[in-house]
């Protein structure tokens, strides 16, 4: 089965399912993974900082936020804290910046903080495809850790 | 006072709706003189969407689109985003470019779907602006070729900020065939109390 996971959603898997995310632009699709109970579970974080902003009931919209309750979650089924891994993709800038608004490169934000908040965590990021122009459909397949990545007029890749 | 999309009112929202009917009009009107074409136009539907919506609405997340991003400037700020489907962005182009075929989106066919974003995104906002009376008018555009899902999340995050909705306004004509054009538009939180104040709709 197919696990999807949407825009500021989170959920979990285990093998022999794969969790999937469609057509992720400046959004990050972060990956918590244990690899020997395979089980993982995946966030689709738009913002960097939940914080900043007063609307913040939604956990799964913010990386601080989203990746505390991402790993709430896989450890509630079963995942071991200390062998977590974590594999990220996403985090582009759709757009060029000649517009000027500072939202445009929200994407780098996303990613600086999903990377900052691992490490507070202390959860090593073993892989990332992230930054450049273009969107990303990410699919993660926790029986062998492999994050597959596919965009449109390029050939798929797995990190 | 601020302002959250899901604290509009049913009356900010048939405001909203308003310009959005308005805007698409004078856009769809704009389109029509461009490609010297007669076309039916039907009636602007404007939505608010929850943001895991939005992606199916336009054909599916990985649907590919062309999409011109373009900021708003001058008595209000925020930003504009015209989109289609990218077979009728290869349409509308060879349109403008007297029926030369296309299936790249090469430099000549991207300057030709910028020239079309202005033109109909300048309308839109024209619209707004002779309503409120206000000094507004859009920046060159941005163009992204891509998954909807990619190209939505941009708006989305900008609406991100405020709640966790979109509005969408999808316009739609039919020449030949049928081109469905969507606007998002997201201006920043001040600009909405302005927009409503404007239209008297916010006491001040």
């Amino acid at each position: 089965m197919e696990i999807k996971v949407g825009m500021a959603d989170l959920n979990v898997c285990a093998s022999p399912d794969s969790i999937i995310t469609l057509g992720l632009g400046s959004c990050v699709g972060a990956v918590l993974y244990d690899p020997v109970s395979k089980i993982c579970g995946m966030v689709h974080v738009m913002l960097p900082d939940s914080s900043a902003i007063a609307n913040n009931s939604n956990v799964a919209k913010f990386a601080d936020t989203g990746i505390e309750e991402l790993l709430r979650q896989v450890l509630a089924r079963g995942a071991k804290r200390e062998r977590l891994v974590a594999k990220i993709a996403g985090g582009a800038q759709m757009f060029s910046v000649s517009s000027n608004s500072p939202m445009l490169r929200v994407g780098e934000r996303n990613v600086e903080a999903v990377k900052s908040k691992l490490k507070e965590l202390n959860i090593r990021l073993i892989a990332e495809d992230t930054g450049k122009n273009y969107g990303r459909t990410v699919v993660f397949f926790p029986e062998t850790g492999e994050y597959l990545i596919r965009a449109i007029g390029k050939e798929p890749t797995t990190i | 006072m601020s302002l959250t999309l899901e604290a509009l009112t049913e009356q900010y929202f048939d405001v909203l709706k308003e310009i959005g009917n308005i805007g698409a009009g004078n856009a769809t009107t704009a389109l029509a003189t461009m490609l010297n074409c007669k076309v039916d136009m039907k009636v602007p539907q404007v939505k608010m969407m929850e943001f895991k919506d939005v992606g199916s609405l336009i054909g599916g997340e990985e649907t590919e689109l062309a999409a011109a991003y373009l900021g708003v400037e001058g008595d209000i700020t925020g930003s504009i985003l015209f989109l289609v489907k990218k077979d009728i962005a290869y349409h509308l182009v060879s349109k403008v470019m007297f029926g030369m075929q296309s299936d790249d989106f090469g430099e000549m066919e991207q300057s030709a779907f910028k020239e079309i974003s202005n033109i109909v995104t300048g309308s839109y906002l024209n619209a707004l602006s002779m309503m409120t009376n206000m000094t507004i008018y859009p920046s060159t555009p941005d163009l992204a070729i891509d998954m909807a899902g990619a190209i939505l999340s941009v708006p989305a995050i900008e609406f991100g900020i405020v709640g966790d909705k979109i509005l969408l306004i999808q316009s739609q004509i039919a020449d030949d065939i049928d081109i469905d054009g969507f606007f998002i538009m997201v201006p920043s939180v001040e600009s909405y109390e302005k927009i409503l104040k404007a239209l008297g709709v916010l006491g001040s």
